[in-house]
């Protein structure tokens, strides 16, 4: 029995013919926007005025910790919850009072959403007869979209009968069928293993390419959304803390929320005067200007070397990854600091080193004490 | 030979099956021994070959009255059950989950209540439904309605309760569904087994029951059987038995055609996630 998900992806990326005819089905995708959302839940207010423009055939994470409102704002854009004030328009329309049924969207869910009473061709054929395509040409259009997710051999079974995986191929297959305007993901792979998480990821980033499918996408996953977005919205309280390319947040974070929840981080103190900041020594320019003063810096692990002169310090951990080693340095100040290095260059537990801080700019807060 | 199941052995087995089964089938015979009691102890038939006596049409006719303002209550209140407990039920589970144990204490509420006192509470109600509605047998489904809540809810609740009812509802909705289609073709389906329980256990409720139906004055079977027994206990025990053999039946029907109205579900090696 072939298993979809053994075959390499690339091969599959293969399989996938260029005349599928979900492909280039919907020409460019739809826009989408927010003008100022507001979300109560009782006395909760849980959306602060969301304002985010997502261009046409664009993936734009929505990333942040639980209960930053992520949920929530694709919920409203999904017409399951109704916003308590802005505007939410898709190509242009305003659709606050169009339910979810008539707003021509494709969602995959965190959970598990098949129809467990419908075989797998038959939940992903589910959108077209709601839209009164049946028989042969439902058929022949779930298959395509089968195919797309490189599932169609499974078409027969039930959906207890496939793995999680499965099911959420499944589910996006079924997303696609009806080639809505907007792709809406709600955290679709948290609960998968994590190779099939990575695997999925990349399809889906592959197919939303492939159809030109403006997506939303919804994750706490910070290296989901650094991997496939073409942008990403930081949120934090109901609001969004900023919105940029993945390389703009990763190495430029506006704020000090950014940089503590995009990439790891050394959190340590200085003292910022005249655009540039004091760390254990080092004088490092900034990213946004900050007030003179005590502050607290982001120091990324892949900005810190092993060097002949420096900060000393001992090793607390070195843990091999792979590609680099990670380690723990605690410096004579006390001061704890991670850094990325080549796996050639070995260091023991207990192991004094010196370390540098490389010449980049570096995110700060206000001391937090 | 030991054995590492916890479960009984073969002779306990079969005594628990022999004592529950003593339960059930003492009293059904002693009622078949009873009709077949003749003069002075003999056994005979006549009780039960005088049921199609055309000369006995006359005095058995409230039993096949009652029997039919029973079937006709039997499908008002399973329609009570389907149409109207079922839906608000998902309606709850959707949208009002915070109503759900409110919800729950009044559907379980009719258990605690003898049906003397509901009839009570009932009689100025019926005053009012029968100037409005009439007074056809068919309107003691209402009251039925609210008898077999408690043993509805439970069938249904655990069943919603093992399905994810937002998710898949919310699917649907986002494939563009409206609410019938998510009701019917959705949550329906999968609600199969709690709603075939909640309408069999309405259906031998409704054909069971007799204090309300006597109290307010209507002839179902069970008042039905009542008044026969006065003419004639022998009969009227003997069209207990049929009644009980019907339901039986009717129950298996019921049962059966719910298996057939879902597609079987082929089964097949779960497929493994290899990688």
């Amino acid at each position: 029995m072939t298993d979809a998900l053994s075959a390499p992806v690339t091969d599959r990326a293969a399989a996938i013919t260029g005349d599928n005819p979900l492909v280039g089905a919907r020409g460019e995708g739809a826009a989408v926007q927010f003008e100022g959302v507001v979300k109560d839940y009782g006395t909760n207010r849980v959306l602060h005025g969301v304002d985010l423009d997502v261009r046409p055939g664009e993936l734009v994470s929505l990333l942040g910790p639980s209960g930053c409102g992520k949920t929530t704002a694709l919920r409203v854009l999904a017409g399951l919850e109704q916003a308590n004030g802005g505007i939410v328009r898709i190509g242009g329309r305003d659709v606050s009072n169009v339910p979810t049924n008539k707003r021509d969207i494709g969602m995959v869910f965190q959970s598990y959403s098949l129809f467990p009473h419908l075989t797998v061709l038959r939940n992903t054929a589910f959108g077209l007869n709601m839209r009164r395509v049946a028989g042969r040409e439902a058929a022949r259009r779930a298959n395509a979209a089968l195919e797309l997710v490189g599932l169609e051999e499974l078409a027969d079974r039930y959906p207890h009968q496939l793995s999680g995986g499965q099911q959420q191929r499944v589910a996006l297959a079924r997303a696609l069928v009806t080639e809505p305007r907007v792709l809406l993901l709600d955290e679709p792979l948290s609960a998968l293993d994590a190779k099939v998480r990575v695997q999925l990821r990349d399809e889906i980033r592959r197919i939303q390419l492939r159809l030109g499918i403006t997506t939303v996408f919804v994750t706490h996953d910070q290296e989901e959304a650094l991997a496939i977005s073409d942008r990403i919205a930081v949120m934090h309280k109901g609001g969004i803390e900023q919105i940029g390319t993945p390389d703009e947040l990763y190495l430029r974070p506006a704020s000090a929320v950014v940089a503590d929840f995009v990439g790891l981080s050394s959190v340590l103190p200085g003292r910022a005067g005249g655009g540039r900041v004091d760390v254990l020594g080092f004088s490092l320019p900034l990213i946004t200007p900050a007030p003179d003063g005590p502050v607290e810096a982001y120091i990324r692990p892949e900005n810190v070397r092993l060097a002949d002169q420096g900060v000393s310090g001992t090793v607390l951990e070195s843990t091999f990854l792979g590609s680099h080693r990670r380690t723990r340095v605690r410096t004579e100040s006390g001061m704890t600091l991670a850094l990325q290095h080549s796996v050639g260059e070995r260091v023991e537990f207990g192991q004094v080193v010196t370390v540098a801080i490389d010449d980049v700019p570096v995110a700060v807060r206000p001391p937090t004490d | 030979m030991s054995r590492h199941q916890l479960a009984p052995r073969p002779a306990v087995r079969w005594t628990i099956v022999i004592v529950v089964g003593a339960i059930f089938l003492v009293p059904i015979a002693s009622m078949m021994g009873f009709t077949l009691r003749g003069v002075n102890g003999a056994l005979t038939l006549d009780h039960w070959t005088g049921i199609g006596d055309p000369a006995n049409v006359g005095a058995y006719r409230p039993i096949w009255t009652g029997l039919g303002n029973s079937l006709v209550l039997a499908v008002v209140t399973v329609g009570i059950v389907l149409l109207l407990l079922a839906p608000t039920m998902v309606l709850i589970t959707l949208r009002y989950p915070r109503l759900r144990r409110p919800f729950e204490f009044l559907c379980l509420l009719p258990i605690s209540i003898p049906a003397i006192v509901l009839v009570v509470g009932l009689s100025p109600v019926y005053l009012t439904i029968g100037r409005s509605v009439g007074t056809g047998a068919w309107t003691l489904a209402f009251a039925y309605g609210v008898t077999v809540l408690p043993f509805a809810y439970r069938a249904i609740q655990s069943n919603l309760d093992a399905i994810d009812v937002k998710t898949l509802a919310e699917a649907a909705r986002s494939l563009g569904a409206g609410w019938t289609n998510v009701l019917l073709r959705v949550l329906a389906p999968n609600l199969r087994v709690g709603l075939m329980a909640a309408s069999l256990i309405s259906v031998a409720v409704v054909l069971g029951e007799f204090t309300i139906a006597s109290l307010l004055n209507r002839q179902n079977l069970q008042t039905a059987l009542f008044v026969v027994s006065k003419q004639d206990p022998y009969v009227a025990v003997a069209f207990a038995l049929l009644a009980l053999l019907f339901a039986f039946l009717l129950l298996l029907a019921i049962g059966r055609v719910g298996r057939v109205a879902i597609r079987p579900v082929r089964r097949r090696a779960r497929i493994k996630e290899t990688s």
